[in-house]
């Protein structure tokens, strides 16, 4: 017992002087837990974004808008596989974090629980879904497990671009003619306030968040991350002379007031009541069960090949 | 029943000239198979002009708790270091 007590004080001083903690390190169960929930997640997240932005691949205006948008779904398979991995260096494997996905035990981030009804809510994903999330992938850069921070960096390098090709896309539409700016406008209203709900509960609310700034896996509290994302869009939108929902200026806090967020229906969402969770969820299990056998098929290719190269001369 | 496919460490040199260096770990059936995922998953952008792919069973590592007495003996060698050495002011080329 002296022994752990030994060991936090020990771990916690190495978290209070930015020292990364890295796999083989002592840490505590709970903290190992949260991680594994937190990176989990995200990787979840990000093969289950894939999903929304994919079924626009086809129907893509334009040759350009075609090789962004596959190239941009690419990149979010390849940030969800740095996640997986990050999250295996914790103990669990890739088939235990597949397996709580498919079987609904494991979350991902709700905002891919609606559909992309339109040509413009890709742009609209990229300026303000995934402009949200660099918000939060930025603080995460910084956490304290080492391969974790490391993900994050790779990530963030390569969603910048993400965010680019979605602003010129609305740009392009606000240009246009006035049903393309209907549409743009209209997309901008549906997505905002489910973006903004993206950074989770407001701190009052937020169950996780103590733990995880002590242990410096988040610098930053909801309120003040989703603060900041509302005060740089509301700048952004004026380029597009659109509108953001409900967005004030407010001279007194010199910020952008955004009004009240719906959190009983954020939580019903979560809880798989959204527009898309079922429809999801299918993708990814069918995705999974009709790739068994490539899975299977490589094994068998590899073994075939390795007992050629093992066999005795004749 | 279907097996797992084993987990490979990834190295990537960025540059000719340049060392490999780790950049993250991938599951994949053989060296092949993980080399072509490495190009897929780590060099989108041109991060790197070779791969090496090691099977992450392979690789022994130090133990962090014993990382104190493992560097120790290094720390009282300060004459490793060229400026441990005192030399005269404006003395060229040492």
């Amino acid at each position: 017992m002296s022994q752990n007590i030994d060991f936090q004080t020990r771990f916690q001083a190495k978290i209070d002087a930015e020292i990364k903690i890295e796999p083989k390190d002592w840490m505590p169960e709970a903290y190992r837990k949260t991680l594994i929930r937190q990176i989990s997640q995200h990787a979840h997240s990000e093969i289950v974004g894939m999903l929304p932005e994919g079924n626009w691949i086809t129907r893509a205006p334009s040759l350009r808008r075609k090789v962004a948008l596959l190239a941009k779904v690419q990149d979010e398979a390849g940030h969800g596989l740095y996640l997986y991995s990050a999250a295996e260096t914790l103990g669990v494997s890739r088939e235990q974090l597949l397996d709580d996905l498919h079987s609904g035990k494991a979350k991902y981030s709700s905002i891919f629980n609606y559909p992309t009804l339109t040509w413009a809510d890709i742009g609209t994903i990229g300026w303000l879904v995934d402009g949200a999330a660099i918000m939060n992938q930025v603080m995460l850069c910084r956490a304290s497990y080492g391969p974790y921070a490391r993900a994050m960096v790779r990530i963030c390098k390569e969603e910048s671009f993400h965010h680019r090709q979605g602003f010129e896309i609305l740009l392009t539409l606000s240009k246009g003619s006035e049903a393309q700016r209907k549409m743009a406008q209209e997309s901008i209203n549906r997505w905002w306030k489910p973006a903004l709900m993206m950074f989770g509960p407001p701190d009052s609310e937020s169950t996780n968040s103590e733990m995880s700034t002590k242990w410096k896996i988040k610098r930053e509290s909801n309120d003040e991350l989703r603060q900041r994302f509302v005060d740089v869009a509301a700048e952004q939108v004026t380029f597009l002379n659109m509108t953001l929902p409900d967005v004030v200026w407010n001279e007194e806090r010199g910020h952008f007031d955004f009004g009240e967020l719906d959190w009983e229906h954020f939580w019903s969402v979560v809880k798989g009541n959204g527009p898309c969770n079922k429809q999801r969820l299918a993708a990814r299990v069918k995705a999974h069960e009709e790739g068994a056998w490539v899975r299977e098929a490589a094994l068998a290719y590899a073994e075939k090949r390795k007992n050629r190269t093992e066999a005795p001369p004749q | 029943m279907e097996k797992n496919t084993p987990l490979w460490e990834i190295f990537i040199r960025s540059r000719q000239g340049l060392d490999h260096k780790h950049v993250g770990s991938l599951h994949a059936a053989d060296a092949q198979m993980a080399i072509e995922n490495a190009r897929d998953v780590y060099t989108r952008r041109q991060e790197g002009v070779s791969i090496w792919v090691v099977e992450s069973k392979y690789i022994t590592a130090s133990d962090p708790d014993d990382s104190d007495p493992l560097f120790e003996p290094a720390k009282d060698k300060v004459y490793r270091h060229p400026t441990f050495y005192d030399l005269p002011e404006g003395i060229k080329h040492i």
